[in-house]
């Protein structure tokens, strides 16, 4: 009889554990082409689009870096927050509220400070803003162990509710022709952007430095020490004194934090003005969820896989225009790529054989 | 007065029958000890599922039926996931509901603002609908309604009184212990995934072709989310399930009950989230001990050699 094997890898190279993150992405591209091919789009045709609007064209590497903008620093805080097992789904909504945070800040003192100092004052209170929501979901875990997944997405759709209500009310622009918009931020508080393209490049700058930092204090310092055992041995880090308050209150901090500085990014940088929820943010927030896992929860591997997802954004919204499929064609693109990730980790933990016996 | 009083006790209950089947499905799978945070997603493919077939056919019970085998058929990755690649349940459940709402996007665009012209009726149940206020608030409901509480008393009676539920339960308190009384748990386990997801398909059913009668795009809004707090809320018990399903529907309604009164739309939207979090923290403030949560909830369970 023909039977499965299944066995536990002792060893798990680093070439290995690359080539199966290869294979998991190559069939769910795969499946992808299943999903294409039943809602009647070729898939060929469709991957071809995704690669031409991303990385194949001048246009689309621009946008793709732009996109990829916000994905680092919010995939590179969640990184933090998951090596933890403190599961942030509520990165949607630090955005948000950075976003909120930094708008007020620079309507508000923008037209009497110079950039150098406004532009600063801005990042710090967006980082404020997400992280103070951050901190809500540990402290509710901590104090009354309310399930954080439950927590952090319900501040998501709170946040987005308040966004709209200041942005239709109290905020609404006086020169936006009713519009509900807030007014356009003054000019020394908009970002600079590469000439012909959209990147903002302190957002960028201040993206991979913070990138750099977090990878430092995640895997060279004591605190990251702790943050790596609360995840992987909470009973270890009990009995070594490692306290969990404080820990994930700081961890939280951070990762709100990170979203906090893409929201100010995305409104200072892109729009310049708030509006509606979906359209500061269009999915950012969940699609770093997937991009701190595929990077192995590595604060640096973020920015490649921030840029790869970065690339089906934009490429994603390509096809859609091309052949009329609904925005949430991403999410699509995001559950079958993160099944085959969860898949491939199996495989690569696990040593699987098929082989002949005779019982 | 008592008009208002009877309407909005009515709406009660309207509003709180898809968290109510949604939380029944999700109190099966979790007392398994399987976390599952797909349900939004699975809700989703339940209404868009509904809706087509209904759409297609005319029939809204064959919409049901469609629906509750979608949601049955999609979570299957979430059971083979967790149980067979004892993978982490709450990434799992992540992806299961992102790609619930992707899916159904992609099947429910071309029916984005076309109405149903036949939606599941109210079916006044003869003679009881005649009761003086108690008739009106409790026996002129949707079919569904009906079907919610009477799936409530047997989850209840299969999980409490039933050789199968001790079963479940046991083997989402000790599954090793389980295993060796020559239940497969595994099996147990797939099973409880995928009725939890037929309650998720229905409940998305019951928005589509009942509480609404069109599509569109993220028409869940975090209920699926809602049943996973109320799944704690209720303590595990589909009993319980009943008085916390409809106690959010009485927040849902709450919202345009005092929309007149100038208080803004947005900041009333955020009620039923706010409630959420209140009453998560209002149980967390209870001794843990007390609440039964089954004991190797979200635990991959991994069997040992034999």
């Amino acid at each position: 009889m023909l039977r499965l094997k299944v066995s536990d890898r002792q060893e798990i190279t680093t070439l290995h554990s690359f080539l199966t993150l290869v294979f998991s992405i190559v069939t769910g591209m795969l499946a992808i082409s299943l999903i294409f091919l039943i809602s009647g789009a070729n898939p060929l045709y469709a991957f071809a689009k995704i690669f031409t609007g991303s990385f194949g064209s001048i246009y689309g590497i621009k946008e793709t870096i732009t996109k990829a903008i916000p994905l680092i620093l919010i995939g590179a805080g969640l990184a933090v927050a998951y090596k933890a097992k403190f599961w942030n789904i509520g990165a949607e909504g630090q955005l948000l509220l950075g976003a909120i945070f930094g708008t007020w800040v620079g309507l508000n003192l923008g037209e009497s400070l110079p950039f150098y100092i406004i532009v600063p004052l801005m990042f710090l209170a967006g980082f404020i803003g997400g992280g103070l929501l951050g901190a809500i979901p540990a402290i509710l875990k901590i104090r009354y162990s309310v399930n954080e997944v439950i927590s952090t997405l319900m501040l998501n759709y709170i946040c987005a509710e308040f966004l709209t209500f200041l942005i239709v009310g109290p905020w609404k622009g006086k020169t936006k022709f009713g519009f509900p918009y807030t007014d356009d931020l003054p000019e020394s508080a908009i970002l600079g952007v590469i000439s012909g393209t959209r990147i903002h490049y302190f957002t960028l700058i201040l993206g991979i430095l913070s990138v750099l930092f977090l990878g430092f204090l995640l895997f060279k310092t004591r605190f990251g020490y702790e943050v790596r055992v609360i995840g992987e041995n909470p009973n270890a880090a009990k009995y070594a004194g490692i306290s969990f308050f404080r820990t994930l209150l700081i961890v939280m901090i951070i990762s709100g934090g990170m979203a906090g500085l893409a929201g100010v990014g995305e409104v200072a940088g892109i729009h310049h003005y708030l509006s509606y929820p979906a359209s500061i943010s269009s999915g950012y927030g969940f699609t770093a969820i997937i991009v701190a896992w595929l990077a192995k929860l590595n604060p640096i591997y973020v920015i490649i896989s921030g840029l790869f997802f970065a690339g089906i954004l934009v490429g994603g919204d390509a096809i859609q225009i091309s052949l009329n499929l609904p925005a949430a064609t991403v999410f699509v693109f995001n559950g079958t790529l993160l099944v085959f990730l969860i898949m491939g980790d199996y495989f690569l933990k696990h040593r699987v054989k098929l082989q002949w016996s005779r019982t | 007065m008592e008009e208002i009083i009877v309407s909005v006790l009515q709406r009660t209950l309207v509003a709180g029958t898809p968290l109510l089947l949604g939380t029944i499905g999700e109190v099966l799978c979790e007392r398994s000890g399987i976390l599952n945070l797909g349900v939004e997603g699975v809700m989703s493919m339940g209404a868009v599922t509904a809706f087509i077939v209904t759409f297609a056919t005319g029939s809204p019970w064959l919409g049901l039926a469609v629906a509750i085998l979608a949601g049955m058929l999609i979570s299957i990755v979430h059971a083979f996931a967790s149980v067979t690649l004892q993978s982490n349940q709450v990434v799992s459940g992540l992806a299961l509901t992102m790609l619930g709402l992707g899916i159904s996007g992609l099947l429910g665009k071309p029916y984005i603002g076309t109405p149903l012209s036949v939606k599941m009726n109210t079916l006044p149940i003869p003679g009881l609908v005649d009761i003086p206020y108690i008739g009106r608030i409790f026996f002129d409901q949707s079919p569904f309604f009906y079907m919610a509480m009477v799936l409530a008393f047997i989850a209840w009676f299969i999980l409490v009184h039933t050789s199968l539920g001790i079963k479940i339960r046991s083997t989402g308190e000790n599954p090793r212990a389980t295993e060796t009384q020559g239940v497969n748990v595994s099996l147990v386990k797939y099973l409880c995934v995928i009725i939890g997801g037929g309650f998720s398909g229905m409940a998305g059913a019951n928005l589509s072709i009942s509480y609404s009668k069109s599509w569109i795009e993220g028409m869940t809004a975090g209920r699926g989310w809602i049943v996973v707090a109320l799944t704690i809320f209720a303590l595990w018990n589909p009993t319980r399930a009943v008085i916390g399903a409809f106690l959010f529907g009485g927040i849902f309604v709450l919202q345009y009950l005092i929309q007149p009164f100038g208080i803004s739309p947005n900041l009333l939207a955020m009620l039923p989230y706010l409630a959420t979090l209140v009453v998560l923290v209002a149980i967390g403030m209870r001794d843990s001990n007390k609440l039964n949560a089954p004991a190797m909830l979200g635990e991959p369970y991994k069997r040992g050699e034999r």
